[in-house]
């Protein structure tokens, strides 16, 4: 059976359709999600796509969090059950949900930051990158104005001893995020959070790579196995 | 109508770039002395009749919930 795959839209998404796209190249259905609608429509796993939800009025992603579909996707997100990939705006929404630790904050430069990174692949058993090999190098896209990730040094200590810090950027942070982080996993590593957008590198012709593949790859992979996951390289 | 004002600020251990910008726009406009700024929000939030502790609890808790992020920022409030 076909994986479903949801993506959802919020007013001032701007990746959702690049997002549906990536699931449908990976080779799942991708199936529209609404804000407005607290409801998941049975989907098997669920992407919160970039963009600039309502605006970024107030904080980033702080408006998003309390959208009707919210209310079914945290707790079932929170519960390790609903794999969740949170992509730039979908990364601070989930932060703003607390379902990831940290914030994402204005870069330190101030500028908008538009351009192809390298990120280092560190945790390979969350849902969304065990495709990948631990240390392995990827190209994307990263294009953000408030991707600047922090959290307290104990909560940092914590996400690298426990493995869920799931890529940093190779060559540094351009936009100053600690210990260059990119991306973290939640604990049960159903529930990821990337800076970067996997979803506009799946197609030669488009991206930079197609390295972003991977991403969407894993939760079919993770999906079909059925196996419990885990948060680290180990996975 | 009673204004309960509520006041956010980043954690100090955050860094602000916003506020160092302008830290350096003093010092070009010869506002000597300048030695930090901090850039935060200021909200005002009127309601309706007195504001009694049951009502300031409550804009306490929108406060943590919604207009402050509390893992990043801090925030106080008053009655005016």
């Amino acid at each position: 059976m076909t994986a479903r795959v949801g993506v959802v839209t919020f007013p001032g998404s701007l990746d959702d359709r690049d997002a549906a796209r990536a699931v449908r190249i990976a080779g799942a259905e991708p199936v529209a999600l609404w804000h407005d609608t607290a409801d998941l429509q049975g989907v098997d796993a669920v992407v919160l796509p970039g963009g600039f939800s309502y605006g970024d009025y107030l904080r980033c992603g702080a408006i998003a969090r309390f959208a009707p579909i919210m209310s079914e996707l945290v707790p079932a997100a929170a519960s390790g059950a609903l794999p969740v990939l949170g992509i730039c705006n979908g990364f601070q929404i989930l932060c703003e949900s607390h379902l990831l630790p940290g914030a994402l904050t204005r870069n330190r430069s101030l500028h908008f930051l538009n351009r192809d990174v390298t990120l280092r692949v560190e945790a390979t058993g969350t849902a969304w990158t065990n495709r990948y090999t631990a240390g392995q190098d990827i190209r994307i896209v990263l294009k953000s104005g408030e991707g600047n990730y922090v959290a307290d040094p104990a909560t940092l200590d914590e996400l690298e001893r426990s493995g869920r810090v799931v890529a940093r950027y190779a060559d540094g942070a351009p936009n100053g995020a600690q210990r260059d982080i990119a991306g973290v996993a939640n604990e049960h590593g159903n529930v990821v959070g990337l800076m970067p957008h996997p979803e506009h590198a799946v197609e030669a012709l488009t991206g930079p790579s197609t390295d972003g593949l991977g991403f969407f790859a894993s939760v079919l992979a993770h999906l079909a196995d059925g196996s419990p996951m885990r948060a680290g390289a180990a996975g | 109508m009673a204004r309960v004002v509520v006041d956010v600020m980043l954690k100090p251990e955050i860094l602000d770039p916003q506020g160092q910008a302008i830290v350096g726009a003093c010092g070009r406009l010869g506002f000597d002395g300048v030695a930090q700024v901090r850039q935060g929000k200021r909200f005002e939030v009127e309601v309706d009749g007195e504001v009694d502790d049951v009502r300031l609890a409550e804009i306490r808790r929108l406060a943590e919930t919604l207009l402050a992020n509390p893992v990043i920022e801090d925030f106080a409030l008053r009655v005016e």
